[in-house]
């Protein structure tokens, strides 16, 4: 980790939905820079630490920093500072359905209006190419785009603001195994090209040693094993090396009646 | 003793825990949109304003609306005229017909007819489409865009719901009274001049702003109801589904509700 205050520092996040205890003591750092995956069987409580880091959900208990400021809780003026320094790319991409694609990828920059619309199409334009899609998609509409499009336009509109984080929210799902490499290149071309801090969160290992540089195990709402992508393999924890082989048998067991 | 208390408590608990449970969903439910109402009223009025979305609601609500509520008004008008001439001739009060008709369309159906029709047309939408946003994460998206949810999609469409139901209204006051002139004049024979002239004399302001305040409590009702269901709609389809069903249930309802006490504020007795 670069640095000494971290990026995003989590320190015993709590979060229930009723009775169903979700996260339980998460702890969690992300340096400057660096790329952390959280990989997880589904349920584990993957988006729902995502959400707690972006605001979109309040954690009961526990510290959520950025830049070593303190987040949970905020509001106003300050809230509004912090998420200038997001990007975001939703698992469904979450395009807005009533905007065309540039709109799309240019919204923060019409919103906040410090561009006139002629040149937020430009800066549009120039974000769909560092996707690989040329300009013409600019005026196509989010239901006329396949679902790698889709990523490839929501990861535009994610880095059109230049942030200094950037959250991924399983950016493979639903895509097949070459245009799941794809978007995992143009990952890490995005954040290194920006300089970016990423956290993200997959249960698509591929995916994971791709974008990592540090990968960190959620399970029974809390992290169990963080380390460097290279020392997944020989993690020596049970839970982490059945998660990551794929198996039925181990100490992870699935509610599943035959 | 203790035989007492578990037959006391067995005929107790399965017939008051029902009522415990609604009447808490319900507290909880009116909380929820009361806070809501007020975050929302509370975007209203600040800025940034969003003024090219509140111009698109506009036409939406405003100008897609008004064939149905001008088909609406048309009709009621008379059918109005033509209830009253069979039931008035009976007493040789065919008089009372302009009346009748100018008064119960500006004072009541219009603004309530109007208000059920766009109940049914636009709260509906508002509910569907701010529903599918919030089930496809649009609504997330949009805070971690830094644009607020409440600005951007809420408060637009409770601007135009308020400002847009009263044009609707004033449009449909005219086209009810026509409606009602039509048939006063081409099947029940009518003067023309007399029946206009009549309509004009018994036609007080107040009759005409109080359904215009109607109309304006109503659009405010119908979006605040369309967004507030939309906005927590969950599940899916199905989710999306319900919460545009609750929208114009509920927003109907309240129409009405609200129809009687703005009644009695400004004709009560």
């Amino acid at each position: 980790m670069n640095g000494s205050v971290p990026k995003i520092s989590i320190r015993g996040a709590h979060k229930a939905f009723g009775r169903n205890r979700v996260l339980r003591g998460v702890d969690l750092d992300v340096g400057v820079g660096e790329s952390v995956v959280v990989i997880g069987g589904s349920g584990t409580g993957k988006s729902v630490l995502l959400k707690c880091i972006l605001g979109l959900l309040t954690p009961e208990a526990g510290s959520i920093q950025i830049d070593g400021q303190e987040v949970v809780g905020m509001g106003g003026y300050e809230r509004d500072r912090i998420m200038h320094k997001f990007g975001m790319l939703f698992q469904g991409a979450a395009l807005f359905d009533s905007l065309p694609v540039w709109e799309n990828v240019a919204f923060s920059l019409l919103d906040s209006g410090e561009m006139s619309r002629q040149e937020a199409r430009r800066v549009a334009e120039d974000k769909l190419a560092q996707v690989g899609l040329g300009p013409e998609v600019g005026d196509m509409w989010p239901a006329e785009l396949s679902g790698g499009m889709k990523k490839r336009v929501g990861l535009a509109r994610a880095v059109a603001t230049e942030p200094e984080i950037i959250f991924f929210d399983e950016p493979t799902t639903g895509l097949d195994p070459i245009m799941g490499d794809v978007i995992n290149d143009l990952i890490v071309k995005c954040v290194r090209e920006l300089g970016a801090t990423a956290l993200s969160i997959t249960h698509d290992m591929a995916s994971a040693r791709k974008i990592a540089d540090r990968i960190a195990m959620l399970y029974d709402g809390q992290i169990i094993w963080a380390g460097p992508v290279a020392e997944i393999d020989r993690s020596g924890n049970a839970y982490v090396d059945q998660f990551i082989n794929g198996r039925a048998e181990g100490p992870i067991k699935m509610a599943v009646r035959v | 003793m203790l035989a007492d208390r578990t037959t006391e408590r067995r005929l107790n608990i399965p017939l008051l825990s029902p009522i415990g449970r609604v009447f808490l969903a319900f507290l909880a439910t009116a909380g929820r949109l009361t806070l809501f109402a007020g975050a929302s009223v509370s975007h209203c009025v600040r800025a940034p304003f969003y003024p090219r979305l509140i111009g698109h609601q506009m036409i939406e609500i405003g100008y897609y609306s008004l064939p149905v509520v001008g088909l609406t008004a048309i009709f009621t008008g008379m059918v109005l005229a033509l209830q009253s001439y069979t039931g008035f001739s009976r007493f040789n009060a065919e008089s009372a017909i302009a009346l009748v008709v100018v008064l119960s369309v500006t004072r009541e159906l219009g603004p309530v007819l109007a208000g059920l029709m766009v109940a049914g047309r636009i709260g509906a939408a508002m509910a569907a489409e701010i529903g599918t946003m919030r089930v496809t994460e649009q609504v997330d998206a949009l805070t971690t865009l830094s644009a607020n949810p409440f600005k951007y999609l809420v408060a637009p469409r409770l601007i135009a719901g308020t400002l847009m139901l009263p044009v609707l209204v004033l449009i449909a006051d005219i086209i009810g009274v026509f409606g009602g002139y039509l048939i006063g004049v081409y099947k029940l024979g009518f003067n023309p001049a007399n029946y206009l002239s009549q309509t004009w004399d018994v036609l007080e302001t107040q009759d005409v702003v109080s359904g215009l305040v109607k109309a304006a409590v109503y659009g405010f009702l119908i979006a605040l109801m369309g967004c507030y269901h939309g906005y927590h709609s969950k599940g899916g389809a199905q989710g999306v589904g319900q919460a545009t069903t609750n929208a114009v249930v509920s927003s109907s309802i309240l129409i009405l509700s609200f129809n009687y006490v703005i009644t009695a504020l400004f004709f009560g007795v």
